[in-house]
Order: C-alpha cells, then structure tokens, then sequence
C-alpha cells in the first residue's frame, strides 16, 4: 500500500485501496507487471465467484442495466490489475470498493451528464407463459426494487450493501469511507424511507 | 404507542446481529414489556424479509458473466501476441488486456524493427493485421461469400468509390473465397478474402494517396503483411503464411489482374 489516499472511496485498512480508475484523468502511472499464474488463479478463486454480487450493487448504484455491466466490466479489470494490492479480507469488499469508485469515476464523466439515467426506473415487461403466482411474484419483485432504487444516495447504497449483500456495519464503513455511526444512521434512514413507500404486503395481495 | 427513540440503534442493531450478547439480551427484554418498540421492530423485520427475498438482488446477466470468466480464464501460451492484443480477442485473459495497454504504450519502440518507415506507417500495418486477425475471429470473414468474381466485382459497386480488381487465383493456389468491406486508416476499404490450404489471405485495397511507397514486405507478430501499388490503387496482404508465400500470392495477383 502506498499511502496514497484515493480523492473519494474509502481506504480499506484490512484488505487493501482500490486500484487507480482504469481511464479517466488522473492515471498515467507504470503498468504494473502482469500477474504471476498463481495469484491469477487467486483472483479466480477469490474474486471472480462475486460477480453477481459486483453486478448487484452496480445496478443498483446506478439503475441502469448495460452501464451496470460496463461498471462491472472495467471494476473487474481495475480489480485484476491491481489484485496485488489485495491482502486478504473479504474479496467482496474490496471488489465493492472497487466497483463504488467505478461508479463515481463515471458519474464525474462528461459521459455522464450526457446520458443521465432517469430516476424514474422503467416498467420490466412481465415474461411470458408464468404462472399466476410467479407473476404476483414478480410483481412483489418490482415493487421492492422499485422502491430500493428511488432512495437517495448515500441511503441506497448502504441498504443494499447491509440487506442483499450481509456486508457488516464494519464491513460497509470500509467500502464507503463513512463511520460506522453513520453508517448505522444512514441504514436506519434507509428503512423509515423504504417502511413509508412500501405499502403493507397484505394490501398488494 | 411508539418507539423508544433513544433505543433506535439497539433496534437495528438486534435486527442486524451487531449486538453484543449482553445488549441483546437486555433489548431483547426491552421488547418484551414496550409495544412501541416491540411494533417497530415486528415492521422492521417484515421489511427485512422483503427485501431479502430471493429475487430482489440483481443476478449477472449470462454474457457479463461468460464475458468475465472468459477474460480471467487462463491465457494461453503467448504464441501469437498480436492475436491477444486484438481488443476484441477476450479470451486473451485479463492478462492479455492490461498487456494491449502496456505494449500500446511501448509499441513505437518495438515496430522500428524490419525497416519500417514511420510510426505512421507502423501504426496502419498493425490496423491491417488487426482486421485481419479480425476478419478470422469474429466469423466476419466476408460479407459476399463466393468464388466467382464476377459477382465479388459487382458487389463492390456503391458500396466502395473506387473498382478494386476482382480476380480468383486458385489456379495458382489461393482461391477467391469471397469480398468484404473494411475500415482501415479512417476510411472504407475493400478486401478481397483468398484461401492458402486452410489459411487466410486477406488483401486489403483502397485508391492510392499517390504517395508512391515502396513495396515492402514486413513480419508482424506471426503475421506477414506485404504492400504493394498498382494503377492508383495501394494493396495490402495480410496472412500468418509465409512471407515469401505471401510474396507469390502478389506476382500472382500482379500478373493475373486486369491491366
């Protein structure tokens, strides 16, 4: 670790910093060597199985589906590049990290300003030939991801890091570089959002 | 009928299982004779369990996830550097990638080899290696896939500003497997596609600057690419045969084309 500290993102003390953005201003630095065979086998083993994870939280950072996997993409790349900073901890963690600095690194792009996501998310076409019950399924689906995805930032990504990640109260203060008191503030607020705009379940039934 | 607010935190924390065993006991207590807070937390564990439902996280879609497992699969034994550093060549591994970065960066000093002229030109001889490496990879091998020139020559018309000389060489050992449109150094180019035994000859053809370079034959990586000019056209061979096969495959094209 070099000590540097990134201009947003957390440092994670037990595991690592996430490697630099791999494009964007602000890079520029000596390629690192190319891993060795056995720490690509590491990454494989280690970092590689969390992919849905990675693609969960990048969708829901950034409620769009194609910049979800571009975000994964160059998170995963960024993570390859720079796995020899990882040392050890949780491997989810650190790529979250990774995959939050992604995000923001797009966010700050012109890119990003030219084609914001609405915040309203679009209607998902119901599949075809489900069973009844799929479908009410379905629907229940919907409307919980609806309402996860219209929460403000930073509330957004601390619920789904604590509810569909199980990252710990620690765990989550590491990969956004807030305190763990305002992570647990942020979580509780998070809720009261999410118990105000989801109607009971009974009355969707 | 509501909740203690000063027990929030103890609250969340139970539901978490961040409390320490002494604290969840005594809130767990606390539960037992507050209906405010034994409501809140009764909401909150109903919440909880919408959202963790299965479902409700995001799962990978399929081809992020061939895409990555492809990139970080093993990379093979660096026979043909070229053909992993082709952008498009994911199964290069990830190894490959951050490699095309560092040898993008070190490529100028690499390609003064074999007597090339200018980074430039350099520049154009790996975009043509790359097409052609591409043209073999991406199943893009031809757009009009047929032997006879007369329907290759035809197809080119309007869809290219110039008449590329269309003729099949299978006579001489490289018969015309088809046309294909191209873009090569900012522009649409033309490409003829002729087979070697089970190799590839890509040849490349666009109206001449008028420059006049010199013909020339160069090695790329495993690739041959061999140039040449004729009547105010400039002609681009690429293949992983032998650059002096290669270099037969253009007097044959040089003799056989229309004059």
């Amino acid at each position: 670790m070099t000590g540097r500290i990134l201009p947003f993102g957390p440092r994670l003390t037990p595991t690592a910093e996430p490697p630099a953005p791999s494009r964007g201003p602000g890079r520029g630095e000596p390629e690192p060597p190319p891993l060795s065979p056995d720490d690509q086998a590491r990454f494989r083993r280690l970092v590689l199985p969390h992919m849905d994870s990675a693609y969960n939280f990048a969708r829901y950072l950034c409620r769009d589906a194609s910049l979800a996997e571009d975000l994964v993409q160059d998170a995963f790349l960024r993570a390859f590049r720079g796995f020899r900073g990882f040392r050890g901890g949780d491997p989810r963690a650190w790529l979250f990290a990774i995959v939050r600095s992604s995000h923001l690194t797009w966010v700050r792009s012109p890119g990003a300003r030219l084609q914001a996501v609405p915040d309203d998310v679009e209607e998902r076409p119901a599949e075809e030939d489900t069973p009844e019950d799929a479908l009410l399924r379905q629907g229940e689906i919907d409307i919980v991801r609806t309402a996860i995805e219209a929460l403000p930032e930073p509330f957004r990504e601390t619920l789904v890091l604590r509810e569909l990640e199980e990252l710990s109260y620690r765990e989550i203060a590491e990969v956004t570089g807030a305190p763990i008191g305002t992570v647990m503030s942020r979580l509780a607020r998070a809720r009261q959002m999410l118990l105000a705009a989801l109607p009971a379940e009974e009355a969707q039934r | 009928m509501s909740a203690c607010s000063d027990k929030e935190a103890l609250l969340h924390g139970l539901l978490d299982g961040e409390l320490d065993a002494a604290n969840a006991q005594a809130f767990e207590a606390h539960l037992k004779t507050c209906p405010g807070c034994a409501a809140a937390f009764s909401a909150q564990q109903g919440l909880k369990a919408r959202i963790t439902a299965p479902g409700v996280a995001w799962r990978a879609p399929d081809s992020l996830r061939a895409q990555l497992e492809a990139m970080a699969a093993p990379a093979p034994e660096p026979r043909r550097p070229l053909r992993r550093a082709a952008p498009w060549a994911l199964s290069g591994g990830f190894a490959a990638i951050a490699a095309t970065l560092a040898v993008m960066v070190v490529q100028p000093n690499l390609v003064g080899l074999a007597g090339i002229p200018s980074p430039a030109v350099a520049g154009l001889e790996d975009e043509l290696v790359a097409s052609h490496v591409r043209s073999t990879l991406a199943e893009h091998l031809v757009d009009v896939q047929t032997s006879d020139r007369h329907v290759v020559k035809p197809w080119f018309n309007g869809r290219v500003d110039f008449a590329p000389p269309v003729i099949d060489l299978i006579d001489q050992g490289y018969p015309l497997v088809g046309g294909r449109l191209d873009y090569i150094d900012h522009r649409v180019v033309a490409a003829l596609v002729f087979h070697r035994n089970r190799h590839v000859v890509n040849l490349f053809i666009w109206p001449s600057k008028g420059e006049g370079r010199e013909p020339d034959a160069v090695a790329r990586g495993g690739y041959s690419v061999v140039h040449w000019t004729a009547r105010g056209l400039e002609f681009w061979a690429v293949s992983d045969i032998e650059a002096k096969d290669l270099k037969s495959f253009e007097q044959a094209f040089q003799t056989h084309a229309p004059s």
